[in-house]
């Protein structure tokens, strides 16, 4: 049988060939694609969660200064649009008449916090108010007695149990101290650590030993982070439970194998020709370390520093073991006070049944991927700004 | 009068202008002036081999000190540790002065207790590992004094609401007994790491050849960003996002199919976490492809394979031990995974091979157990550890196995 005749079903076979490589690329794109598709579809449906949030619905009511408003401050605003006003705006009225005396017995027109299902209902969400307090607010509304401002207390304001007052001021805080103890106590440690096990330590049972612990500590589950915080830090050392000094040491043992890995990378990148030439002019081999190898890996370094900071800035898991989801109103004021940080935060206004929490869950995790985003970002442009190829 | 951590807290400030003086003072004595004879090493040196001597004597009569109190094995008195700190700084300084002559080699000692902290920080690690294994064992333990380990690993039924009772001492108050059988959970575990892994597996894998075999460089340029962003966000938004949008989808999905589906369904998280999990496969299967060398793709296109046709009979069976080392980190991570399913999935245990029923798993009720205001010594808290242990020797015995296949294969090709 010569080629010839079988020429008819090679090229059936061929285009069968083809027409499988043809799918199979197309399988790798919808791949990707699907991925992509994934994150848009996140990213556009929690913005949209989000962005409410940031306008705060306001009413603009006649507050009356009476002696009575000392004791019931709802006797401030009138009487149909009582159940509108924030209770926030009502508990801090009495203290506002205190500081200022003069303000006895006047009335002025003010713009005041919205209750959480006026705002809702201004924003055209889901809401509890019945049809009457509905047509009330919808007067408002066609009178323009009612505005969306700019929600800046979510910024500067704790959390609150009343869904228009509660900010993430109080997490920030929280999340920037355990960051700080996180950075001062991984940082240092872990280059040490890298330096050592890269250049320096001798090829022996323990040096092998370490390496086995730090590639099994990367791959254990944050959460068994937060057993070991619990039971040692807070039982054993007896550190506050809740504090950001007991969750800044528990993410930093986390973000320490992390570190060790990457600067371990960039220490190795350097190549060798470099050091033979400082050793060859008489540097010890800790000179050709601090003064040549370590400047130059340095970009390296930052940027897996850079990573397992943002990584430990998302961390939740082993921070709520340790007891940092309290309900902290106000911003700590040192590493010794319970305190909460900004992803325990979102877990406790999402685990909230009042509706107008969601988009203030929405909105903390829309400033968390913002701030996650351009650490990366940061972390990128540092590669290859300050990376150099050898 | 001082109270004693204030006391402490200037103790260690004190140390500071002390450092400085040790430094200033071990620099001046190395002036070539002062002798008419050049000194073996900088002047800088010398001054660090001072201050190495103040500052290391006077640092580990704090911090023995502090491990004394920590465990509670002695309490040393504030007065007392600043005094000892004091003593030896200075008997520190004196000894290092005396040392300082021109044939003295600071240099070498500067450096020795150089490589001696580094020494000392990688051994952080180790223990971090030891304070791991030793704290979570040792809760077991107790925990196992309260209930079998027979009853812990094939019991079918979690019901621990009662065991306060137990911790207080009341077990006869007349209600059921606590149960902690742990296999529900582990089932849901199972169930919701299976339906993470049937996403990020297939998706991650054909992202990775997409990116290393097909991708021109501009969608490289691309895609790579995107997964890098996919692994950036924080588990607790996930978890959001599967219980506030993923979990109603999957219930109409499932309802106008003709199933009936609850909010906090099994397959919600477990899709969600597929999808967290695709940056991880994908690039560790990325680097393991990359790593296979390019004369294999170039033999096998030489006899007339097509491209899909080298990857799948060439370039992937040479990967395939990388491949089955990020599956089973993969595992791993889906394994113990906790805020996806603390938010997203359901809190009673149950015992189903239906996805759309709620489950719940092992690092759910980890932290259900640890977040409220217990009793430490309860078996409810207790078994927290005992789950967390199984959970560190399952994502231990993976990581392990998966370090080794990489390693055997990395050998194979250098």
């Amino acid at each position: 049988m010569s080629v010839f005749q079988t020429d008819q079903s090679l090229k059936a076979a061929t285009r069968r060939r083809l027409a499988f490589e043809k799918y199979f690329q197309w399988c790798t794109r919808i791949a990707i694609a699907l991925a992509a598709g994934f994150l848009v579809y996140f990213l556009f449906t929690i913005g949209g969660m989000a962005l409410p949030a940031f306008r705060q619905g306001q009413l603009l009511v006649e507050i009356s200064y009476t002696e009575d408003v000392l004791e019931m401050p709802n006797y401030a605003v009138p009487e149909e649009y009582e159940f509108f006003v924030s209770h926030e705006f009502l508990r801090q009225l009495p203290l506002r008449m205190q500081e200022h005396p003069e303000l006895l017995g006047t009335t002025a027109q003010e713009w005041v916090l919205a209750a959480a299902d006026v705002d809702q209902l201004l924003k055209g969400k889901a809401h509890r108010l019945d049809a009457e307090q509905v047509r009330l607010v919808q007067e408002l509304a066609a009178t323009g007695h009612t505005r969306l401002a700019p929600n800046w207390d979510f910024f500067t304001k704790g959390d609150s149990k009343i869904p228009e007052a509660a900010g993430i001021e109080a997490a920030v805080v929280g999340t920037v101290y355990v960051l700080v103890i996180t950075l001062l106590l991984s940082f240092p440690v872990g280059v040490a650590s890298a330096i050592y096990l890269e250049e320096f330590a001798p090829d022996n049972r323990l040096t092998q030993l370490i390496e086995v612990n730090i590639n099994n500590l990367a791959a254990i589950p944050s959460i068994i982070y937060g057993l070991l915080g619990l039971a040692i830090f807070i039982n054993l050392l007896g550190i506050l439970r809740s504090s950001s000094l007991v969750g800044g040491i528990t993410l930093a043992l986390m973000t320490l194998p992390v570190i060790i890995i990457s600067t371990r990378a960039a220490i190795r990148a350097v190549p060798e020709t470099l050091r033979h030439g400082a050793l060859a002019l008489g540097a010890t081999p800790w000179q050709v370390m601090w003064n040549l190898v370590l400047p130059l890996a340095m970009p390296g370094i930052l940027t897996g520093t850079i990573i397992g900071l943002a990584h430990a800035i998302g961390e939740t898991a082993p921070l709520l073991i340790v007891g940092m989801m309290a309900y902290i109103p106000e911003a700590p004021s040192s590493v010794l006070e319970a305190s909460t940080v900004l992803p325990a935060q979102i877990y406790t206004w999402a685990s909230d049944s009042q509706r107008a929490f969601g988009e203030r869950t929405a909105a903390g995790i829309l400033v968390l991927l913002v701030v996650l985003l351009s650490m990366n970002a940061l972390a990128i442009y540092l590669r290859n700004r300050f990376e150099k190829r050898w | 009068m001082l109270d004693s951590s204030t006391l402490l807290q200037s103790a260690l400030l004190g140390l500071v202008p002390l450092l400085l003086i040790a430094y200033v003072l071990g620099v001046r004595r190395a002036r070539p002036v002062a002798s008419g004879r050049y000194f073996h090493c900088a002047p800088g040196y010398y001054g660090w081999y001072a201050v190495v001597w103040v500052g290391m004597p006077a640092l580990g009569v704090y911090g023995l000190a502090k491990v004394l109190g920590g465990f509670r094995l002695y309490d040393v008195p504030a007065w007392a540790t600043a005094a000892g700190m004091a003593v030896v700084a200075v008997l520190g300084l004196l000894y290092a002065i005396s040392r300082i002559t021109p044939e003295f080699r600071a240099i070498h000692a500067v450096e020795k207790t150089i490589m001696r902290v580094l020494l000392v920080c990688s051994c952080i690690s180790v223990l971090t590992t030891i304070g791991i294994v030793l704290s979570i064992v040792f809760e077991t333990i107790q925990f196992f004094k309260f209930v079998s380990v027979w009853e812990f690993l094939t019991g079918t039924t979690w019901d621990p609401d009662t065991a306060f009772l137990q911790g207080a001492g009341r077990e006869d108050a007349g209600v059921s007994e606590a149960k902690f059988g742990s296999l529900p959970l582990f089932a849901g575990t199972f169930m919701i790491t299976a339906i993470a892994m049937l996403v990020a597996m297939p998706v991650g894998l054909l992202a990775a050849i997409f990116m290393s075999e097909y991708a021109s460089s501009f969608a490289r340029k691309v895609s790579k960003p995107t997964l890098e962003i996919l692994a950036g966000i924080p588990t607790v938004v996930y978890g959001y996002f599967a219980a506030v949008t993923v979990g109603p989808l999957v219930v109409q999905a499932a309802e106008s199919l003709g199933f009936s589906a609850v909010y906090n369904n099994a397959l919600a998280p477990g899709l969600v976490m597929g999808v967290m999990i695709i940056p991880f496969v994908s690039s560790l299967s990325d680097d393991v492809i990359n790593a296979v060398p390019q004369s294999l793709r170039e033999g096998s296109m030489a006899v007339g394979a097509t491209q899909s046709e080298t990857i799948l009979r060439v370039v992937l069976p040479a990967a395939m031990p990388g491949i089955v080392s990020a599956f089973l980190l993969a595992v791993s991570r889906a394994v113990g995974e906790t805020m996806i399913v603390v938010m997203a999935a359901g809190l009673h245990p149950n015992l189903t091979a239906n996805p759309l029923e709620s489950m719940t798993t092992v690092t759910v009720r980890i932290v259900d157990a640890l977040i409220g205001d217990q009793e430490f010594n309860s078996p409810l808290t207790l078994s927290a550890f005992a789950l967390g242990f199984v959970l560190l020797i399952i994502t231990l015995v993976m990581n392990i196995i998966s370090l080794y296949v990489v390693r055997r294969f990395k050998q194979h090709y250098e």
